[in-house]
């Protein structure tokens, strides 16, 4: 049976009848990453050296050496990331089992609101609504916060003022009311945190990251094509790197959604 | 009286860039302590420290009293034109193509008679005022100045080539983000600088002063990170070709040693910033500008390179920033070696603590920006290769130079114990 369904899934993509959907950003040393107090430690920015191109220092091949942080471009929170998730038992992403990697996906469209309001609020009441229009979000599901943030380019996308950075998010009732209520899987955002720009004034700062990483769940961070996903009925590939006691990573983000011909 | 440079006209594009040439090199070792005195604009001569008879040409030993106690010594620099003439040819193909080239003997007023170049303005008989600069070839020349300035003295062929005079150059200022980088900019447009590329940095970043740089006179701000190899790579396939003086002041600075850190990820940034940063610019642009040192009025002169004073000496409260100093001193050193065979001048700006937010609790004296500026410009008129920027820096040098040794044990005392 399960070798028939797989034996039609695999149909199903070179037909076209199911769509495979890039939600990745290029790593490219130009894009934003999370921005601290200079006095902090800061997320390293991707960068590529050459160490050959079939040249003197080596004449058939071409490679690079990266460097970038767990946390640079479209990357994988794990609960380790955070002081909330420190002690759970599996929580870094060596640990976590790959059948987490593969799950279905949900897609709040906060669009509207987030083109009015650089701040805009994902609120549980919002939520609610959305649940009255596509039905209630399963449990150990990802859901996504759409809100075409992943357009933006150069200073737009960090939107960083002299008081931090403004971009929508998360209010602590929404992301509680997700773990409490639906017990998703994750949660991620086109923003370059699960976190709004001004998380950090909620009680408790950073709600997205707390409780979410306090209660075992995934963040998803720096996504793009959320507006090519349907709110319900597609499934999220989101399998970080296996990095021994790694807090997170950056990863190609995927999903598998309907095609046209079904 | 000098006329004024007039600027280039546009470069002929069916016509061979000039090879640089260099004058001859060759001196005694005991001539390099006049090199050295040159690298700093000191015009310095031995000493006898028996007899005290002033000493000219370098030597090993006193001409009047045998003793081989000679000390470098800064002397006063005045004294009357004995003798002139202008080279019409010569053997050297770097004075073949300069000549006529004014050259004469002094009596300084200090006793000795020299051999210099003579500037343009100075009158025969005259008096004149001599100054110590280095040449193509990095070694020292002695140059006689007519005592009167005139308007346009700096624009002197002879002087000029000698110099690392920003009139009429394209300079690139590597990162608007330093607070020192529009004084530099308006200091250079006052010199008569062309054209200024700034770089900037992650501009999805906003910054103080970032529209302020944009609207400098001359200014063009370029993108442009010095941690990132494609980048530094792509800004010179624009415009290395045309960039004459770069100013490296990308810097990245934060308190602390060894143990106040507990990590290296702040070490790490410093290292990419202030060391590998200048490595990489010098990789991408070292090797156009070494081909244009000899094209025209608007020849590739100098890399300049604005470093912490305590490169020479760790301060350790700053103690992994001093280190990543250290580094990029050391590599300037490598680099001059490089250019030198070009003619290309490296000239290191050692600053003590600068007014900024992270030397903000340390007390003054502290290096204003203008004045890094001041210096800067002085710097490359001057054709130096090392200036020290505030009286912290002026006064650690000092030391230094008396004894490294002693000045490691004043800069890590521990201070009274409990």
């Amino acid at each position: 049976m399960s070798m028939k369904l797989l034996t039609k899934l695999a149909t199903a993509i070179a037909d076209g009848s199911v769509k495979i959907v890039d939600l990745t950003h290029t790593l490219d040393p130009d894009f934003p990453v999370i921005i601290l107090p200079p006095e902090f430690n800061q997320c390293a920015r991707f960068r590529m050296e050459e160490l050959s191109a079939y040249d003197h220092r080596g004449p058939a091949w071409k490679w690079h050496n990266l460097t970038l942080s767990e946390h640079t471009g479209t990357h994988f929170d794990a609960p380790s990331h955070w002081i909330s998730g420190r002690d759970l038992p599996d929580n870094s992403v060596d640990a976590i089992a790959p059948e987490q990697f593969i799950g279905p996906v949900v897609v709040i469209d906060c669009t509207l609101g987030a083109a009015m309001d650089e701040d805009f609020e994902l609120t549980a009441p919002f939520i609610s609504d959305w649940e009255s229009n596509y039905g209630k979000i399963p449990n150990g599901c990802w859901v996504l916060m759409r809100t075409d943030w992943s357009k933006k380019s150069g200073r737009n996308y960090l939107n960083m003022r002299e008081d931090g950075p403004h971009s929508p998010g998360p209010t602590p009732e929404a992301i509680r009311f997700l773990i409490e209520e639906r017990d998703i899987r994750g949660f991620g955002t086109e923003t370059v945190g699960t976190d709004a720009g001004q998380g950090g004034h909620y009680n408790p700062p950073y709600p997205a990251h707390y409780f979410l990483h306090g209660a075992g769940k995934y963040g998803l961070q720096c996504l793009a094509n959320l507006d090519q996903l349907p709110p319900t009925g597609a499934i999220l590939l989101a399998a970080p790197l296996k990095i021994k006691d790694g807090t997170g990573s950056p990863l190609r983000v995927m999903a598998m959604i309907p095609g046209g011909n079904t | 009286m000098t006329n004024p440079l007039l600027p280039p006209p546009r470069k002929d594009p069916q016509k061979r860039t000039v090879s640089p040439t260099r004058p001859p090199e060759a001196r005694s070792r005991a001539a390099l302590g006049l090199s050295a005195a040159a690298a700093e604009g000191r015009f310095a001569l031995q000493q006898c420290t028996e007899c005290g008879k002033i000493q000219y040409p370098p030597r090993d030993a006193c001409s009047n009293c045998l003793s081989t106690e000679l000390r470098w010594k800064d002397t006063d620099c005045l004294g009357s034109i004995l003798a002139e003439t202008r080279l019409r040819t010569s053997i050297k193909p770097y004075f073949r193509e300069r000549t006529p080239w004014r050259t004469g003997t002094v009596k300084l007023d200090s006793g000795p008679v020299i051999i210099c170049h003579l500037h343009g303005d100075c009158e025969r008989n005259g008096r004149v005022q001599i100054i110590n600069r280095l040449d193509r070839s990095g070694q020292a020349v002695l140059f006689a100045l007519p005592q009167k300035r005139s308007l346009y003295m700096e624009d002197d062929p002879q002087l000029r080539a000698m110099t690392s005079d920003p009139k009429h150059r394209r300079i690139l200022i590597t990162d608007a983000r330093n607070p020192n980088t529009p004084y530099i900019a308006k200091s250079l447009a006052a010199a008569g600088a062309s054209l200024i590329f700034i770089g900037e940095s992650e501009n999805w970043r906003p910054y103080p002063g970032q529209e302020a740089v944009a609207q400098l006179d001359k200014v063009e701000v370029l993108p442009l990170d010095v941690t990132d190899t494609q980048s530094v790579q792509k800004l010179a396939g624009a415009i290395g070709g045309k960039t004459d003086i770069l100013i490296n002041n990308a810097h990245f600075v934060r308190p602390g040693g060894v143990f106040v850190r507990g990590d290296t990820a702040m070490a790490k940034e410093e290292i990419e910033v202030n060391y590998f940063g200048l490595m990489r610019l010098a990789q991408a642009f070292g090797p156009a500008m070494c081909t244009r040192t000899a094209d025209g009025e608007n020849a590739a002169v100098a890399w300049v390179n604005i470093l912490s004073v305590h490169s020479l000496s760790n301060n350790p409260q700053y103690g992994c920033y001093s280190a990543s100093n250290a580094a990029a001193r050391s590599l300037s050193q490598s680099l001059r070696a490089e250019f030198r065979t070009a003619g290309l001048r490296v000239m290191n700006i050692y600053c003590g603590p600068t007014e900024d937010d992270w030397y903000q609790p340390l007390p003054p004296p502290k290096v204003s920006p203008e004045t890094v500026a001041k210096n800067l410009v002085e710097g490359l008129r001057n054709g130096l290769e090392e200036t020290y920027c505030g009286d912290v820096a002026k006064d650690l040098f000092e030391r230094f130079r008396e004894s490294p040794h002693i000045l490691e044990r004043e800069m890590t005392l521990a201070g009274e114990g409990p």
